[in-house]
């Protein structure tokens, strides 16, 4: 606890960092995954083959995956990130996919019969309907980004996993303590604000 | 650099075998132990309400808890090893299994149950000879989710002396030596990537017939 009151600045800017990485690979494997996951909808294979390839990334352990990148792109924030988009795709790509695919034929053909062209369709009737399930995906995938972040530190990408690896290579608990709660409860909370998000989202397209 | 992570690894054999074995050692154990304590108290939680909601809960956020901090926060108690690996290995497997059973069990059509219950089955007989077999396939996908998630978190392991094949990988990553590196990495992801598949057609082969998607 004393330590936590004099380096209090210390865990703030470890926050901060954690999140500024986790919503910089969340912004990256979302854009990506909507496009992917947006053809996939239209496409049987394109959407077996990028669940394929993206399920395989997503089985590979997360220190392995952050080791294999250090030959490519050395140590430091740009390493963690690919491995954090990487792991998300699996669960966006799919549940983007999925969203669109749900939304009833009934609605996109009514859509196209008031004259809509193909692009409107998308934009103003499938991606709105899908969004529930986009937001589903967006909240396992924030989660997943926030938990690799943690193992992250460990090739300099900084984070509240600095706190936790410096704790333990100098046997100080606190610093882990600190590390660890903190990081939990960041993961806890995301979780809980877009499941929030996901009702109201669920509860407005009813 | 593959040439020389070859080479190092026949000089390094024994050592190479006793990491994966223990790898594979403590994976196992974690895996068995969970699943032990996960599915019979499932099949317990699908039957009570205030409980289940309490339970499930808890499931779901241990969920969302980042293994490496679950791992950290181990070692200030337990120290550094073999056993507390182990503990928070377990713990890590808990939740898919718990959440995964608990849902195969609720979704068994309550009017087989009835049926069954009618044709004078015990409670312990409808368990075993419709709940289970129904659920199964659900129940075995959280199996399978928890497996790979504890063959990922054992590399990770090999930072509160849990030994494995994340130790080459962290000596690897502190003395910038690729080759080590690679001799931890490379089995690790082949490891996991192994248990997914295994796990997937034991998943397969348990499947009723008539429940197979076509």
């Amino acid at each position: 606890m004393k330590w936590l009151i004099n380096h209090w600045e210390d865990v703030l800017i470890a926050l901060g960092e954690h999140v500024a990485i986790a919503l910089t690979a969340l912004v990256i494997a979302s854009v990506v995954s909507l496009a992917i996951g947006i053809w996939a909808a239209k496409n049987d294979r394109v959407y077996r083959v990028a669940l394929a390839v993206s399920g395989f990334l997503y089985t590979i352990p997360t220190l392995a995956f952050l080791a294999l990148l250090i030959p490519v792109v050395g140590l430091g924030k740009t390493n963690a990130i690919i491995c954090m988009v990487a792991f998300s795709l699996m669960i966006l790509i799919r549940n983007v996919a999925t969203g669109i695919r749900e939304v009833p034929e009934e609605v996109t053909d009514a859509a196209r019969g008031m004259g809509m062209r193909a692009a409107e369709v998308l934009f103003r009737v499938e991606l709105p309907l899908a969004l529930p399930v986009i937001v589903a995906g967006l909240r396992i995938a924030a989660v997943t980004v926030i938990s690799v972040t943690v193992v992250g530190a460990y090739v300099n990408a900084g984070g509240l996993g600095t706190l936790i690896f410096s704790g333990m290579s100098n046997d100080f608990a606190p610093k882990i303590w600190t590390g660890a709660i903190t990081a939990c409860a960041l993961a806890v909370a995301a979780d809980l604000s877009l499941a929030r998000l996901e009702t109201r989202l669920k509860a407005r397209a009813v | 650099m593959f040439i020389e992570a070859w080479d190092y690894l026949a000089g390094h054999q024994a050592q190479f075998l006793a990491a994966l074995w223990r790898h594979v050692a403590l994976s196992a154990s974690a895996l068995v132990i969970a699943a032990t304590i996960a599915v019979p108290l499932g099949v317990r939680l699908a039957d009570s309400h205030g409980a289940a909601l309490v339970a499930i809960n808890a499931a779901n956020i241990g969920r969302t808890l980042p293994s490496l901090a679950v791992l950290a926060l181990v070692m200030p108690i337990m120290g550094t090893g073999f056993a507390p690996s182990l503990f928070a290995l377990t713990l890590l497997a808990l939740p898919p299994i718990l959440i995964n059973t608990y849902a195969a069990i609720r979704q068994v059509d309550p009017d087989i149950v009835d049926a069954a219950r009618g044709m004078g089955m015990t409670a312990l007989e409808i368990v075993r000879k419709v709940k289970l077999p129904i659920g199964l396939p659900v129940m075995f996908a959280g199996i399978r989710t928890a497996a790979v998630q504890v063959v990922s978190g054992a590399v990770l392991a090999a930072y509160i002396g849990g030994g494995g094949l994340g130790d080459f990988i962290t000596a690897g990553i502190a003395m910038m030596a690729l080759p080590q590196l690679l001799v931890g990495a490379i089995p690790a992801t082949l490891l996991s990537l192994g248990t997914d598949a295994l796990f997937a057609s034991i998943q397969r082969a348990l499947t009723p017939a008539g429940l197979r998607a076509r």
